[in-house]
C-alpha cells in the first residue's frame, strides 16, 4: 500500500470533474489530493489525483478511469522518474517585535517566500513535496497558523516521457 | 433552420430506431408534437419504468439499441431504475429525457431535477445538451457508445428550449470517433496462443460461458469451441441460450442456484475458460474456493471486469466472437477429455434437477410444460425471485436472446415491460412473462398498455402469495419468522379482466397444458394465475459465503 500519482487526461467540458470523483467515492477509492487545470492541448485538462492502494486497487482505479467516455488517458507516474510539487500558503501569527524574525529565518531555509505581511500576521508561500510542506507547517506551529492552504500535488515525468494523448 | 425537436426525430430515424417506449410531459411537448406526424412508432406505457425496461427488452431481444423517452423530473426520475437494470447487465438503450429551459437550470425549477447528475454512475455515458446545433452530433454518438463495446444505457437530457430552438442541419461523420472511447475487439495474438496451448494441455477444462456471449453475437462459434474438442459448457444467468439446453455438452447454470454437476466441475476442473462473465458473486460463492484447481483464460471486451474479483492466468481483452475465430482458427480438434466427460455423465446422472410429481401444483412442472409446449419457439422474460431461477433451471432454451431476465440488478418489475419491448423485436413468436405475485404487482399497471395495443403478451403468474425467494431465505436462515413476506389473495384474473384482457385461473396439475395452450390460441395479452404450492424452494442452493460445491437441498454426494 503506497501513494500512486495518477495523471488523467480528460476532455475540457462541464462535469469532467464530477464524473471523476464520483468514479472515486462510489468504487470506494480514497482520493489522497487532487489537482485539476488546463494543459498544453485547449480542449483538455489535466488532472493529477493521489490515491493509496495495493497494486490490484490501483489497477482498477485505472480501468475503471479509462472507462470513462471523457478520459483520454490514464497514466500513473509512480513508475517512473518524475518532479512533484505542492504549493501551500500558510498565514502565521506574528506580533510586531517578537517572532517575526524567527519566522522569517524559518521561511529562508525552506526556500519560502514572505507574501504578505500585517500588522499581527505574515502569510508564507511554500512550494515543495508534501514532506516538506509538513515540515515547515510543523515548525510553525509554535508561532501559531493562523490559516493554511494548500493545492493538490501535481506531477510531470522527467526528461522527454510524456502523458499525452495519442492521435 | 429546422428545430431541435424536428433535428432529434430526424436522428433517431437515422440511427434506424422504429420504436420508441415513452411517457409525455410539459417539457418533452415539442418532441411529441414532432412525433405526433412522424413515422416512427411510441408505445405509450403507464409508467416511465416501463418504458426504460420495454427499451431494454427491445434491445436484448433483438441485438438493436432500445430507446425511451420520459419528461423531465419525476418522469426522467422513473427512469432510473430501468436504466440502472440496463447498466449492470449491459443492454444497449438510449434513455430521452425532457429538460427545464437552459435559462432555469439549477434554479429548482418546476419539475426540475438533474437527471445527468443522477444517472452518472448507472449509465455507460450521458449528456445535457446546451445547444441545439449540438443535438444531431449527440445523438449519433450516445447511439454509437450505447451499441459498441461493452454494451450501456446513455442518457441525453434535452432541455425544452433545445427542442424548440432552431439550427442548420450540420454535415454528420459516416463514423463516430471519440478519443476517449476506443473499444478493444480484436484479442491480443500472443494470449489467444497461449490460450489454446493451455486447452491442449488441460485434463479437466470447462467453458464457463456470460451474457458476452450472446451480446457479441457469438453463440455459433461458442458452440464450435465447445464441440471440437468436447468441452463442457456451463452457463451464467445471463448466458443462458448460448447453446442450446439440451447439448450434450451443457452443463446448465452454475452458481447459487446452478445445477449439482455445473458447480461440481467449476470446483474439480483444470482449466477454466472465462467467456464474457465477471465472477458475480452470485456465480463465484466464496470467491477463494472457485476452480480452485484451474488455471484461468478470461475472455472480455472490458478491461476492468479482467482481475476484478478473481486473479486470472491469461487475460484476453477482446469481442467475445472476434476472440473465438481466431482461437478457433489454431485449435486442434481432440478428444482426449473423455475420462473428465464420463465423471460429469455420472455426476449429471445422480445429481439431476428433480420435479416432483404428487399431484399438487409445482412450478417446475408449469416451467418444463411450458417448455415441451413451445420447443425454445419463444422469448421467455422473468421477473425476480423464485420465478426468475426456476426459469433458468427447468426451461429448455434453445436460442440466444430467447431468455430475458434483470441479473445484475435484479428488478422486480422488469418481465412485464420487458416482455412488451421483446414482442416489438420478435413480434414472430411468443413472448411470455414468467412472474411471481409479488413481482407483477410492481408494474401491473402495463396491462393497460398491453391491452390498448393488443401486444401479445403472456403473463403466467406462479403465485404462492408470497415474496417467494425471501421468505425462502427466512425459512432457511432466519427460522422461519416470515417477518412481511407473506401477500393476500389477489385475483389475476379479474384484474386483467377489468383492463380488458383475458385471464384464467389454474390451481392443479391438468389445467397446466390447457391453460398454456389457451393462451397461445389467444390473439392478445393473456393472463395465467397458478396457485402454486405455497412453500415450495428453489433448489439445489448454495448459501451465502459458502464454496459452491457446498449446496444444500440436492443430492447426497456419491
Amino acid at each position: 500500500m503506497k501513494p500512486h500519482t495518477l495523471s488523467v487526461l480528460v476532455e475540457n467540458r462541464p462535469g469532467v470533474l464530477s464524473r471523476v470523483t464520483g468514479l472515486f467515492s462510489r468504487r470506494g477509492f480514497n482520493i489522497e489530493s487532487l489537482a485539476v487545470g488546463t494543459c498544453e492541448e485547449p480542449d483538455m485538462s489535466r488532472i493529477t489525483i493521489v490515491v493509496i492502494g495495493d497494486d490490484a486497487k490501483i489497477e482498477q482505479v485505472m480501468k475503471q478511469l479509462h472507462k470513462l467516455i471523457d478520459v483520454i488517458k490514464v497514466s500513473d507516474l509512480t513508475e517512473n522518474e518524475r518532479v512533484e510539487r505542492e504549493l501551500a500558503l500558510i498565514k502565521v501569527n506574528a506580533e510586531p517585535g517578537t517572532s517575526r524574525a524567527e519566522i522569517m529565518q524559518i521561511a529562508s531555509i525552506f526556500r519560502a517566500q514572505i507574501i504578505d505581511v500585517g500588522s499581527k500576521s505574515v502569510i508564507l508561500q511554500v512550494i515543495g513535496d508534501t514532506q516538506k510542506i509538513d515540515a515547515l507547517e510543523k515548525l510553525l506551529r509554535q508561532y501559531g497558523v493562523k490559516e493554511l492552504v494548500r493545492t493538490g500535488r501535481i506531477g510531470i515525468l522527467r526528461g522527454t516521457k510524456m502523458v499525452k494523448s495519442e492521435k | 433552420m429546422k428545430t431541435g425537436a424536428k433535428i432529434l426525430v430526424e436522428s433517431l430515424q437515422r440511427e434506424g430506431v422504429e420504436i420508441l417506449f415513452g411517457y409525455p410531459g410539459g417539457v418533452v411537448l415539442p418532441i411529441y408534437d414532432e412525433l405526433y406526424e412522424s413515422p416512427l412508432k411510441h408505445i405509450l406505457v403507464r409508467h416511465e419504468q416501463a418504458a426504460a425496461h420495454a427499451a431494454d427488452g427491445y434491445a436484448r431481444a433483438s441485438g438493436r439499441v432500445g430507446v425511451c423517452l420520459a419528461t423531465s423530473g419525476p418522469g426522467a426520475c422513473n427512469l432510473v431504475t430501468g436504466i440502472a437494470t440496463a447498466y449492470m447487465d449491459s443492454a444497449p438503450i438510449v434513455a430521452l429525457t425532457g429538460q427545464v429551459p437552459t435559462s432555469l437550470l439549477g434554479n429548482d425549477a418546476f419539475q426540475e431535477s438533474d437527471i445527468t447528475g443522477i444517472t452518472m454512475p448507472i449509465t455507460k455515458h450521458n449528456y445535457l445538451v446546451k445547444s441545439t446545433a449540438d443535438l444531431s452530433r449527440v445523438i449519433q454518438e450516445a447511439f454509437y457508445i450505447a451499441g459498441t463495446g461493452r454494451p450501456g444505457p446513455v442518457l441525453v437530457d434535452i432541455p425544452k428550449d433545445v427542442s424548440t430552438g432552431l439550427a442548420k442541419d450540420i454535415p454528420l461523420p459516416e463514423k463516430v470517433t471519440l478519443r476517449g472511447y476506443n473499444p478493444t475487439y480484436k484479442g491480443h495474438k500472443r494470449q489467444i496462443d497461449k490460450a489454446v496451448e493451455l486447452i491442449g494441455h488441460a485434463e479437466r477444462p470447462l467453458i464457463y460461458a456470460g451474457g458476452g456471449v450472446i451480446s457479441s453475437n457469438a453463440s455459433a462459434e461458442l458452440i464450435q469451441l465447445a464441440t471440437s474438442c468436447g468441452i463442457p459448457v456451463t452457463t451464467t444467468l445471463m448466458g443462458i441460450g448460448c447453446i442450446p439446453c439440451d447439448h450434450p455438452l451443457n452443463l446448465g447454470m452454475l452458481g447459487m442456484h446452478g445445477t449439482e454437476y455445473a458447480n461440481f466441475a467449476v470446483t474439480e476442473s483444470d482449466l477454466l475458460l472465462a467467456i464474457g462473465v465477471r465472477f458475480d458473486d452470485r456465480v463465484t460463492g466464496k470467491i477463494d474456493t472457485f476452480a480452485p484447481h484451474a488455471k484461468i483464460v478470461h475472455i472480455d471486451i472490458d478491461p476492468a471486469e479482467i482481475g476484478k474479483n478473481k486473479r486470472v492466468d491469461i487475460p484476453i481483452v477482446g469481442d467475445v466472437k472476434a476472440v473465438l475465430q481466431d482461437m478457433l482458427a489454431s485449435l486442434k480438434k481432440s478428444t482426449m477429455y473423455e475420462p473428465w466427460l464420463k465423471k460429469i455423465r455420472h455426476w449429471r446422472q445422480h445429481h439431476p434437477l428433480r420435479i416432483k410429481d404428487d399431484g399438487r401444483l409445482h412450478p417446475q412442472q408449469i416451467v418444463r410444460a411450458l417448455s415441451d409446449l413451445v420447443k425454445g419457439e419463444a422469448v421467455i422474460v422473468s421477473e425476480v425471485g423464485q420465478n426468475q431461477m426456476w426459469t433458468a433451471q427447468y426451461f429448455c432454451f434453445h436460442h440466444p436472446r430467447s431468455w430475458i431476465t434483470s441479473g445484475g440488478l435484479g428488478t422486480m418489475g422488469y418481465g412485464f415491460p420487458a416482455a412488451m419491448g421483446a414482442h416489438f423485436a420478435r413480434p414472430d413468436v411468443p413472448v411470455f412473462d414468467i412472474a411471481g405475485d409479488g413481482s407483477i404487482q410492481m408494474n401491473i399497471q402495463e396491462m393497460s398498455t398491453v391491452s390498448a395495443n393488443k401486444i401479445p403478451v403472456k403473463v403466467a403468474i406462479l403465485n404462492n402469495m408470497y415474496l417467494g425467494m425471501v421468505r425462502q431465505w427466512q425459512e432457511l436462515f432466519f427460522d422461519r419468522r416470515y417477518s412481511y413476506t407473506e401477500l393476500p389473495s389477489v385475483d389475476f384474473v379479474k384484474i386483467a379482466n377489468a383492463y380488458g384482457i383475458e385471464g384464467m385461473r389454474v390451481e392443479s396439475p391438468d389445467e397446466v397444458l390447457p391453460a398454456l395452450k389457451a393462451s397461445l390460441d389467444c390473439d392478445g395479452p393473456f393472463v395465467m394465475d397458478f396457485r402454486i404450492e405455497r412453500e415450495e424452494n428453489v433448489f439445489p442452493m448454495v448459501p451465502t459465503g459458502a464454496a459452491i460445491n457446498e449446496m444444500i437441498g440436492g443430492h447426497p454426494r456419491s
